[in-house]
């Protein structure tokens, strides 16, 4: 085990409130890499935009800090390109699910093997207070005049019901459970996706870290991870919010193993030599 | 009217139209690899409509004993396949154009002279073969018999074609492609046609290519290991080319959920050091645009090849057109370097490919590969590519630790690494960024940072591909063009055999080669030919010269140009200027 000081930025300025559920989140994921042992240069962290998505700045680590909503993307080809890294795509609420929607699913059924963390406050930050896809109806904010009316997005049904490989919900409030939740995670073999439950104290009055504490509970020893039926039970669950791991499959291949690549050759495509010239030659001469 | 060109006999240009789903696609490529596996010069274009069946599509296969390379109105042999054919190619028909096919198949009110009509029961010989379905077989056979091409290896290649049909299907194929082949040989024989093409040994061992395949085989030249994409006319034979040599070469093709999704993965890609690329048209080009501009802050490299096609929206989907260069030239907000290539044949498309990869890498920055449907979709034979003076220079170091990725330096090149390769950490940020990468909003800084991508440009602009001049250097008239007008208007020149005229051809349209200015001085008269319809390269070369060219050959009604049509518009301007 390492410390989780390999991280530290040192003495930075973090652009979040005070208070803010991101900052636990990034705590909870330096402890939970340096419990793994997982190495800064062996680490890319991927992200999009908002608030949540800056945690790579604060963080000692390769980085790729892409595009609103577009972290899913980046992250799959960079593990396909080099699958001795560890890839975490993480990014907030609106990004992952509104933006980045579309990826998102199509990440479930490619399995690429990265986590996919997920900071959701059911509110935006960055843009001042709008609804999020996770909003809860009736959320009123300057645009929501009325109250959101949309459903929320229930990100842990879908996931279900796309057979994602890791399927798990976190609180920020909670550092061991979230910690041992993303050690799981990340040791995943296969697409793990881990929706975090994070205050907003500028924009959320509603979804407080009371509210949270009040409103959820943990999964219990006995609730079944491979049983994909009582986990879809357990995600559209809305009376009092499950907490935990919802879902495992371990059988499915990933992405890195279908594309065919690494069947013959373990070394990582990026780093690799190939010497093309006479294959080329070669091809070349059979299209006559 | 477009100009009539007397048949040539040692020329000869075959059109077959039919309906989608009748196998016309398929007869081309059986035709232009037999005849250039025979030792004839073949090329071979196509027009066809967005659906998958009905409708009315044609192909053009020239068949010559010198090398030919572009689109001819000219028609010496039509194989009508359904009864709508003869409408659809009306305006090419000519004195000289002889109809194969049953008379039925003329409709009705159609005039068309007893002496240009042979009558092959096409339909009738297919029923006795098996079924309708054999007509088209039949049909090469005839086109294949009329040339003369040696009846041995034919059936070769047959089987090869069909290798993965049954035995029965095998033979009924052989013995249609015979029966043609029959009929064409009586044909010739008995001198109803009159060509006499030789054939020769050398062009058998040339390569039979499309533009499609120039650009893939360009991209494993050039070291692309990473391709997504989403399928788009007429772009998709690229991603199918590459998917086809994944077997045998260490390169991940993946069909991505969208656009958006393509380019960001393909930047990924490159940013965790696997040469990448995109494959796509217009419309799909429009959704990777932020994806693009992503690429010039991030400075990560990446080729995207565009396959043109016409717009604005969905357009024509499977038509030709070049009007999206200022799409390519002005795509991503903000100010960051790019370079656009426009290749104007199947070798330089493969060449340019290639330089496309090394140029992205050495500068950081995305680099177009402007095609369209004509170039895509065209098929010729040209000498084998010789891929062994391309090389894939590296730019990729290994890191120490504290290394910067974006360390200001001289010419704004900052030494660039990958995740994984060395001691240092490499980020990436689309957030203005300090030299480490990370987020800021120090004015002073952002300022430097611009200046330092901008200036990359000085370096990009010593290494442009000049223009090609096509003619005597000794002009009074210049023609200017770009991408896929190349060949088209070569031919139209040496057609007119003018030795005033001469033909500027840009195969790098940005940056505009520093030396245009002087090109365009020399010229008395000067004319630009695109295949759009505001002249897209006019405007780019009026904003770097100051010199406006008024006289415009400009089309832009789907199709490409015909050199038939390239000699009129040259003529009608120089009969102008006589007045």
């Amino acid at each position: 085990m390492m410390e989780s000081q390999i991280y530290e930025m040192g003495d930075i300025d973090i652009a979040w409130c005070p208070g803010c559920g991101n900052f636990s989140i990034l705590k909870i994921l330096k402890l939970a890499l340096s419990e793994l042992g997982i190495k800064p240069e062996k680490l890319v962290l991927v992200s999009g935009i908002g608030q949540a998505a800056k945690i790579p700045h604060y963080f000692k680590t390769n980085f790729f800090n892409g595009l609103h909503g577009r972290a899913i993307p980046p992250a799959t080809a960079i593990k396909a390109v080099n699958p001795d890294l560890a890839v975490i795509a993480e990014s907030g609420d609106g990004d992952m699910y509104g933006e980045g929607g579309n990826h998102l699913i199509n990440a479930i059924r490619r399995n690429p093997d990265i986590t996919n963390i997920v900071h959701n406050n059911m509110v935006y930050g960055l843009t001042k207070g709008q609804a999020s896809p996770t909003s809860q109806i009736g959320f009123k904010t300057p645009v929501q005049v009325k109250g959101v009316f949309l459903e929320p997005f229930n990100p842990l049904a879908l996931a279900v019901a796309l057979d994602a490989s890791f399927v798990a919900r976190a609180f920020s409030g909670d550092i061991e459970q979230t910690k041992d939740i993303l050690i799981e995670a990340i040791s995943h073999r296969g697409f793990a996706l881990v929706d975090i439950f994070q205050p907003c104290v500028s924009f959320n009055k509603v979804n407080t870290h009371k509210w949270f504490k009040e409103n959820t509970y943990y999964l219990n020893g006995s609730h079944d991870s491979s049983d994909r039926g009582n986990a879809f039970q357990k995600a559209i669950e809305t009376e009092k919010l499950p907490l935990g791991i919802f879902y495992k499959n371990d059988k499915k291949s990933t992405f890195e193993e279908n594309v065919g690549v690494y069947s013959k050759n373990k070394e990582p495509l990026a780093l690799r030599k190939e010497e093309r010239m006479k294959k080329l030659s070669n091809l070349i001469k059979s299209k006559r | 009217m477009n100009a009539r060109r007397a048949q040539k006999k040692d020329e000869v240009s075959v059109v077959l139209c039919g309906e989608a789903g009748q196998g016309i696609q398929t007869v081309e490529k059986i035709l232009a690899q037999c005849l250039k596996l025979s030792g004839f010069h073949v090329f071979a274009t196509k027009e066809y409509m967005s659906r998958v069946r009905g409708g009315s599509n044609s192909t053009e296969i020239r068949i010559s004993s010198k090398r030919v390379s572009a689109l001819l109105d000219r028609m010496d042999l039509l194989i009508p396949f359904h009864k709508g054919a003869l409408k659809h190619v009306e305006k090419r028909i000519s004195a000289d154009t002889i109809v194969l096919g049953k008379r039925n198949i003329i409709p009705e009110d159609f005039r068309l002279p007893e002496k240009n009509h042979i009558d092959i029961p096409f339909s009738k010989i297919a029923s006795e073969i098996g079924g309708k379905i054999y007509v088209n077989i039949i049909a090469a056979g005839v086109v294949l018999g009329t040339v003369g091409v040696e009846q041995g290896f034919i059936t070769n290649i047959i089987k090869e074609f069909f290798s993965k049909k049954s035995e029965d299907i095998i033979e009924k194929n052989i013995e249609a492609i015979k029966k043609g082949y029959e009929i064409g040989a009586e044909l010739l024989n008995s001198g109803k046609v009159k060509f006499a093409i030789s054939s020769s040994p050398k062009v058998k061992d040339e390569n039979l290519l499309n533009g499609a395949e120039a650009v893939g085989l360009g991209a494993l030249a050039g070291g692309c290991k990473f391709l997504s994409s989403y399928p788009m006319s007429p772009s998709t034979g690229v991603m199918v080319f590459l998917a086809q040599q994944m077997k045998d070469f260490d390169v991940v093709v993946e069909q991505a959920e969208d656009e958006i999704s393509a380019i960001n993965m393909a930047v990924g890609a490159s940013y965790a050091g696997a040469r990448s690329m995109v494959t796509t048209s217009g419309g799909g080009f429009a959704l990777m645009i932020e994806g693009v501009s992503l690429a010039g802050m991030l400075e990560t490299p990446v080729v995207i090849h565009i396959g043109q096609r016409p717009g604005p929206a969905t357009g024509l989907p499977t038509r030709t057109e070049q009007a999206d260069l200022e799409l390519a030239l002005y795509s991503g907000h903000g100010e960051f370097p790019r370079i656009v290539f426009a290749p104007g044949n199947i070798k330089d498309a493969f060449f340019l490919t290639q330089k496309a990869f090394n140029l992205a890498d050495k500068f950081q920055i995305p680099v177009f590969v402007l095609t369209d449907q004509y170039l895509i979709d065209s098929f010729m034979n040209l000498p084998l590519l010789d891929a062994s003076d391309t090389r894939v220079e590296n730019y990729v170091i290994r890191t120490d630790k504290g290394y910067k990725r974006y360390e200001l330096t001289k010419d704004g090149i900052s030494p660039r690494g990958i995740p994984g390769f060395g001691e240092g950490l490499v980020g990436v940020d689309s957030d203005e960024h300090d030299e480490e990468a990370h987020i800021t909003e120090d004015l002073v800084l952002r300022k430097k940072m611009v200046d330092k991508r901008l200036k990359k440009l000085d370096s990009i602009r010593r290494e442009v591909v000049p223009p090609e001049l096509v003619g005597s250097s000794d002009y009074r008239i210049l023609i200017t063009g770009w991408g896929s007008t190349y060949n088209v208007v070569r031919e139209a020149l040496r057609e007119l055999g003018r030795e005033d005229i001469s033909f500027l051809h840009f195969n790098q349209v940005y940056p505009l080669y520093e030396g245009t200015r002087d090109y365009l001085k020399k010229a008395q008269k000067n004319i630009i030919i695109e295949n759009n319809a505001t002249s897209q390269l006019g405007k780019l070369i009026k904003l770097n010269t100051g010199m406006d060219i008024e006289t415009k050959i400009l089309k832009y009604n789907g199709l490409a140009f015909s050199v038939e049509e390239v000699v009129t518009e040259i003529k009608k301007i120089l009969s102008k200027e006589n007045t």
